[in-house]
């Protein structure tokens, strides 16, 4: 079954370079900082696509991709998208191709990057050429061609946003990615999974009963979750492809799962010692390992990417607070010391940084932290409470959840605490956001 | 504690309730021997013996049955009182309070009383804190109220755990006064 779609995907996208400067344009990545990328937006102008006939039907077409192109290159942060009633030349008519293309028309309007595009849809084919240009060198970064069938704009579109963020930042950004979160919309709260810009959400249990922290293994194919589908919060692990996986019902808590990077492993945590603590299992459910040993509240655990080091929430201090586990000496130490109540650690995955959810009097927010303790920032603030960060797989944007208008819903941030913004409306509440890795 | 005076008081006010209603249908009994008490006890019976004796028996038989329902009532007011008094905790804390501890003393002494019985602690927490810490928390709040019962004599086996942290609060309210409501250890039995 998955061979099958994978020798159809191979198909329908025959991608061919068509411009061999494409390697060498990248190769200082010097389009977006990524040290610091949101403080400056770079101008980009995405033209309206032209159509290969011109009829009516591809041009609706071309022009709902164009936007949609818009729209999930707006996404990132990284971009000011510029208006199309400003643009003074219009590809549709002049040409998509370097030869046809006057930049000046582009760096005069403040473009920086321009992106145009070619549609070709009839009724059992969809063919696109997508190109990302540099107004100012005049010269092309990046030019794909791609053949699937119709219907398939989004996955060309995700493909090709892919390939501008690698040719700007050197990762493939976060158009392949998904996103798991908590939604009582049915009367029960259970895990819907939507893409990475919130688009399709798609109820994925059905337990009629409380079901809580999805965690998405790093190659995105396992969910582990709490569910209190037999009365108790057990661990459920499931294959997100085949109806397949494993459940951890000890006595008291199964909770609070978390994936080892790259590895078919986990950590969660059980209470059945009489004592709140985290263990390291194996992705069929088995618990190899002891983690913690403390007495009073430890887990959330979180893992660094090389999975060498694990956050998690302990009450050993006194109050609830981050501290590091590093496997290797065995040492831990804490890491957050101010505030009276620090839980819910999502670790960096560019290693850097640890997010987590502080209370501050009556609010609750998200604050980052360099993982040796400095550069304490506070991302969110003066709207209500805003919890369960999760960090894009990318590293560039934030998920969390937010009651800033009433009810908690799901909202994204740069990494940087800009560009805060709703991710989807749904009924109901929805909390506890997971974003995956890029799933291929 | 407050809850412990409100049981002192209503047995104050229903044990001499039903002494006076016994003493009452006395009086009924023996003038007119066709009460719905009377139905109760062998009516052919009684028309045949003299009325004197007829007093005596039948208020003894009488007394009997208000002394089995009260002590039924009592039960069935301890058994009430053992599901519908939670016990309360501060925020962030599974620490028992001596409020706490007062209610567990009489749930421990029920339990005694009653070997038969299994119960399930349930913990929960108020909406402040976040979900996951808070299902650790409940776990820890139902936790101490089995052990401080397991202390006072109750089989272990006999007191199960479940926490559902922040998911089942009791008022809806964002205040005080409803999160104070939250933060508790209610008893079910199984």
């Amino acid at each position: 079954m998955l061979r099958a779609l994978f020798v159809r995907l191979i198909c329908y996208f025959t991608v061919i370079f068509f411009f061999t400067g494409a390697q060498s344009s990248f190769a200082g990545y010097d389009y977006i900082d990524i040290t610091n990328p949101f403080l400056r937006k770079i101008p980009v102008a995405v033209s309206s696509f032209k159509t290969f006939s011109g009829n009516t039907a591809e041009r609706q077409v071309a022009l709902k991709t164009s936007d949609l192109f818009s729209s999930m290159l707006e996404f990132t942060g990284y971009f000011k998208m510029l208006d199309r009633a400003a643009f003074l030349e219009d590809p549709h008519r002049s040409g998509i191709t370097a030869s046809n293309i006057k930049f000046h028309n582009w760096t005069s309007i403040g473009a920086e990057l321009l992106i145009t595009g070619l549609i070709l849809k009839n009724v059992d084919l969809l063919e696109m050429e997508l190109r990302l240009y540099d107004t100012f060198k005049g010269k092309l970064i990046v030019g794909k061609r791609y053949k699937s069938k119709p219907g398939d704009q989004r996955r060309i579109v995700r493909r090709f946003c892919s390939e501008i963020i690698y040719h700007l930042t050197g990762n493939k950004g976060i158009f392949n990615s998904r996103i798991a979160f908590i939604s009582n919309a049915s009367g029960h709260k259970e895990i819907y999974i939507c893409d990475f810009d919130g688009y399709n959400p798609k109820r994925f249990t059905f337990n009629n009963n409380i079901t809580l922290s999805p965690a998405w293994s790093s190659d995105g194919r396992w969910l582990a979750f709490t569910s209190y589908l037999k009365g108790h919060p057990d661990l459920y692990i499931k294959n997100l492809a085949q109806k397949r996986g494993s459940v951890v019902a000890k006595k008291g808590i199964n909770i609070t799962p978390a994936w080892v990077p790259g590895k078919f492993k986990l950590a969660a945590t059980f209470s059945f010692s009489g004592d709140q603590e985290i263990y390291m299992l194996t992705g069929n459910g088995k618990i190899t390992k002891r983690l913690t040993v403390n007495k009073g509240i430890d887990s959330s655990p979180s893992f660094s990417p090389g999975g060498r080091r694990m956050a998690f929430v302990s009450k050993r201090s006194g109050t609830p607070q981050i501290y590091i586990k590093d496997f290797r000496s065995g040492n831990v130490n804490r890491l957050t010391f101010q505030g009276q109540y620090n839980t819910e650690p999502n670790w960096s995955p560019r290693g850097d940084k640890i997010a987590y959810s502080s209370m501050v009097g009556r609010e609750i927010n998200i604050f980052v932290i360099g993982v040796d303790g400095g550069n304490l920032t506070q991302l969110t603030g003066s709207s209500a409470d805003n919890e369960s960060p999760s960090w894009s797989p990318d590293g560039s944007l934030i998920l969390f959840s937010s009651t800033r208008e009433g009810h908690a819903g799901i909202y994204v941030m740069t990494a940087y605490g800009t560009d805060q913004r709703r991710l989807l409306s749904m009924p109901g509440v929805q909390t506890g956001p997971a974003w995956s890795a890029n799933i291929n | 504690m407050q809850k412990r005076l409100w049981i002192n008081l209503m047995f104050c006010f229903i044990l001499p309730a039903m002494l006076f209603t016994a003493s009452c249908s006395k009086k009924v009994v023996s003038t007119e021997p066709t009460t719905d008490q009377m139905a109760e006890g062998d009516t052919d019976q009684l028309s045949e013996v003299t009325d004197v004796v007829v007093v005596d028996e039948s208020s003894v038989a009488e007394s009997d049955l208000m002394e089995a329902e009260a002590l039924a009532a009592q039960e069935k007011a301890a058994r009430e009182m053992f599901v519908s008094a939670d016990i309360y905790f501060e925020f962030d804390s599974a620490v028992l309070a001596s409020s706490a501890q007062d209610i567990l003393n009489l749930k421990a002494a029920w339990m005694m009383k009653n070997p038969g019985v299994s119960v399930i602690i349930e913990g929960h927490c108020d909406e402040r804190g976040t979900s996951e810490y808070n299902i650790a928390l409940g776990d820890r709040r139902a936790d101490s109220a089995k052990q401080f019962i397991v202390d006072l004599g109750v089989a272990p086996e006999r007191l199960t755990t479940i926490s559902y942290g922040e998911e089942r609060p009791l008022d809806p309210g964002n205040n005080e006064y409803a999160w104070a409501k939250n933060r508790r250890a209610h008893f079910t039995l199984e």
